[in-house]
């Protein structure tokens, strides 16, 4: 399935996802027919069973496709509607079709059917129908909910792609269920952070074959940069970073089924978010002025790995939590979690 | 070369099924094993311990069993040392021959030379030590000049290398010897193995900068080889070291280094770090976690018979930056000075692998020589 996946994939995004439709994206239009095009391509269910309405896949299937997001840069809810869809699914509920988002974060509460609180860093939460959080209250529950009831404070990232924050008032969930056992409560969070590693390993992907290709092209000295070794040791830095960016996504999507597999997630959202910077750095270094430019394609994908490191917890935030986590079971259980790809205190305690 | 050659790659269950028993003999191997010893990492060196890892099996165990091995796979051989790395086992005797000289021999040794040596090497009984750099050939290996000339049926070796590990206790060196003139550096040369205790041969220890010694210089002064002394084929020496890079650059040892600090880090800060150091314990975690993931992918496409020597590079590059960044950092977040007499566990870890990590990207092919490849691969030179 992956191959298959990966292929109509990259010819839906490399016909349709160019930098003028990016950049118009960035002016604040919703991409319509690209978001038609993509839900008709089936893949905004790709992780729903099949017997809800969906394709079935596995996590390990779409690490492609959210790689190529990443390249291509991606101008839609397409890893949030992805989610959403799994956590409605592996909760018992129906996917939705259409626009839809997810919440990680903020404040919601789920008391006497009814949903109050905000919801903040929704990715386009001011273009999608629905939203899914996880709403506290007795117990932690699934919810989807609609964007029309909610009142909406405007704000996007650095790649100029919406965050919006959005406040419910005594909301009336279109759907709800009990978060299943399984699942944390911050799986959204854990599950976003898995997206965007495998959109930054993708996006690395695009910043180390536009400095390659530039380095060959642009001639000082009578030679391309390329050829002198400053360049080159640079380029080589960047290219181990979106390797290690690249494994480390593909290893948490492997790993992960009905659960997360949050060792290998955390590992991947870490390592991802010091490769974007670093690589990001590299990038417009090589390319010079000319990549300093709005005209030149470049600050598409840079501008997103400078915002999506720091989504859905940053290098720091996972850090702070493997790092407690380790050191709270001491530094005997340090290479038997690194070996078996668990954490086995951390599990406890996280739900 | 390609990003996509990182496939992620699990272990198998049969190779995985090994790791409690490894782990077992070594959690009472290394009982009262000292830290500061641990941290020697697979620089320790044990002819008794190699013997008794030879005895369970786990030294060339991925060779024939015709030969004295275990037909294991590469998997298999993974989970191995990986355990005996992480628990700082002192793996240096038979590390060479384990890792490059027993797959070389029986890549491309005569079956006299396979008789002779890989039975030893599985018993952890014959060690080995690899000859190439000189004195005026480091990075540029191409350009060594130790020579070996026909006499007969023989041949007479001149020259010296320089910075051998272990050569001063090993029994054999695998060298690599010009043998003929061609205007192409990277022809004429060859690979011989060398007995140690021939006449002609001077070993001479060099300190490192803690005073101990690994490595040495080594002389030869008119030693004479038989004919069969030479592995593979004459002139061909060139391809077949490159052909062992990927082995040698992609294995655990080029991450896993400096884990002994991490053990100590942990200890040191107790149950509940702080910001900073839950910060940067976790991100090593997580890194180790990736390039471990790196390197079994390397192994994997090893087993399948390719040559990833980029990908090799990637992981060796990458595990070094990490294997030194570990003491300076953990010497950031705990206010106990580094000492090399007295003081705790982890203030003696904290000075051994600080002053080690230096050599962390020399060995085994430096920092610039491996982006220098890493920037072939991409087609920049």
């Amino acid at each position: 399935m992956r191959d298959l996946f990966d292929s109509s994939v990259e010819r839906l995004f490399s016909d349709l996802v160019t930098a003028d439709a990016v950049l118009a994206c960035e002016g604040g239009e919703w991409p319509t027919e690209l978001w038609t095009a993509v839900e008709a391509s089936g893949f905004t269910l790709a992780l729903v069973p099949e017997s809800l309405g969906g394709a079935g896949a596995t996590w390990a299937d779409v690490c492609g496709v959210l790689r190529l997001a990443g390249r291509f840069n991606l101008p839609l809810p397409l890893p949030e509607a992805m989610l959403a869809n799994w956590l409605l699914g592996a909760s018992g509920l129906a996917a939705v079709l259409g626009t839809l988002s997810v919440a990680a974060r903020g404040t919601l509460r789920l008391e006497n059917g009814r949903v109050t609180g905000a919801a903040v860093d929704v990715p386009w939460g001011r273009h999608v129908r629905h939203v899914v959080a996880v709403a506290a209250g007795a117990a932690p529950a699934v919810v989807l909910l609609p964007t029309e009831a909610a009142t909406v404070v405007r704000t996007v990232n650095t790649a100029a792609e919406p965050r919006d924050t959005l406040k419910f008032e005594a909301v009336v969930p279109l759907a709800s269920a009990a978060l299943p056992t399984a699942l944390s409560a911050d799986v959204l969070k854990l599950g976003g952070a898995m997206m965007r590693a495998a959109q930054i390993a993708g996006a690395l992907e695009t910043v180390l074959a536009m400095a390659t290709t530039y380095a060959g092209e642009r001639v000082q000295f009578g030679k391309p940069i390329g050829s002198f070794q400053a360049i080159q040791h640079q380029i080589a830095v960047l290219a181990e970073h979106a390797a290690a960016s690249v494994m480390s996504a593909e290893a948490a999507f492997a790993e992960s089924d009905d659960r997360l597999a949050r060792l290998p997630v955390m590992a991947a959202k870490i390592c991802a978010s010091e490769a974007a910077g670093i690589g990001a750095g590299v990038a417009h270094a090589v390319h010079g002025a000319i990549g300093f430019t709005h005209e030149h394609a470049l600050h598409l994908t840079t501008r997103r790995l400078w915002s999506w490191r720091s989504e859905f917890g940053s290098l720091t935030d996972w850090s702070q939590q493997l790092g407690r986590a380790l050191c709270g079971a001491g530094s005997q259980a340090l290479w038997p979690s690194v070996t078996a790809g668990v954490l086995a205190a951390y599990e406890e305690t996280a739900a | 070369m390609s990003i996509d050659q990182f496939k992620y790659s699990r272990i198998p269950p049969e190779a995985e099924a090994l790791r409690a028993e490894v782990r077992a003999f070594l959690a009472e191997a290394l009982k009262d094993y000292p830290a500061v010893r641990r941290a020697d990492s697979w620089m320790g060196f044990d002819a008794e311990f190699s013997r008794r890892l030879g005895a369970k099996g786990w030294v060339g165990m991925a060779l024939p069993k015709r030969h004295g091995g275990g037909e294991a796979s590469p998997f298999a051989r993974y989970v191995v040392i990986e355990e005996l790395l992480a628990a700082g086992a002192p793996v240096s005797a038979h590390w060479f021959a384990d890792r490059q000289s027993g797959p070389q021999i029986l890549h491309y040794g005569t079956d006299a030379q396979k008789e002779r040596h890989l039975p030893a090497i599985c018993r952890g009984e014959q060690f080995f030590c690899i000859g190439m750099s000189e004195p005026n050939s480091g990075s540029d290996l191409a350009s060594i000049k130790t020579r070996a000339r026909r006499e007969g049926d023989k041949w007479v070796v001149n020259g010296q290398k320089v910075w051998t590990t272990n050569a001063h206790r090993s029994h054999y060196m695998i060298a690599l010897v010009r043998t003929g003139e061609n205007s192409k550096r990277q022809e004429g040369l060859s690979q011989f193995i060398i007995d140690l205790s021939l006449p002609g041969i001077t070993i001479r220890p060099i300190k490192d900068l803690t005073g101990a010694e690994h490595f040495n210089e080594v002389f030869f002064d008119e030693l004479v080889l038989d004919a069969d002394a030479i592995i593979g084929t004459e002139g061909q020496g060139w391809g077949q070291v490159t052909a062992e890079l990927a082995f040698e650059r992609s294995g655990p040892e080029r991450f896993l280094s400096s884990i002994a600090l991490l053990h100590t880090l942990i200890d040191a800060v107790g149950r509940s770090p702080d910001a900073l150091q839950a910060k940067e314990i976790g991100r090593f975690a997580a890194r180790l976690v990736t390039l471990r993931n790196m390197s079994l992918a390397v192994t994997a496409q090893l087993a399948a018979g390719n040559n990833p020597a980029w990908e090799a590079s990637v992981v060796k590059d990458l595990g070094a930056v990490f294997e030194q960044e570990i003491p300076e950092v953990a010497q950031l977040l705990c206010e106990l000075p580094p000492t090399v007499q007295g003081g705790s566990d982890h203030a003696q870890v904290l000075a051994y692998l600080t002053q080690m990590a230096p050599s962390f990207s020399l060995r085994g092919g430096t920092r610039e020589i491996l982006r220098g490849i890493i920037a072939r691969g991409l087609g920049l030179r």
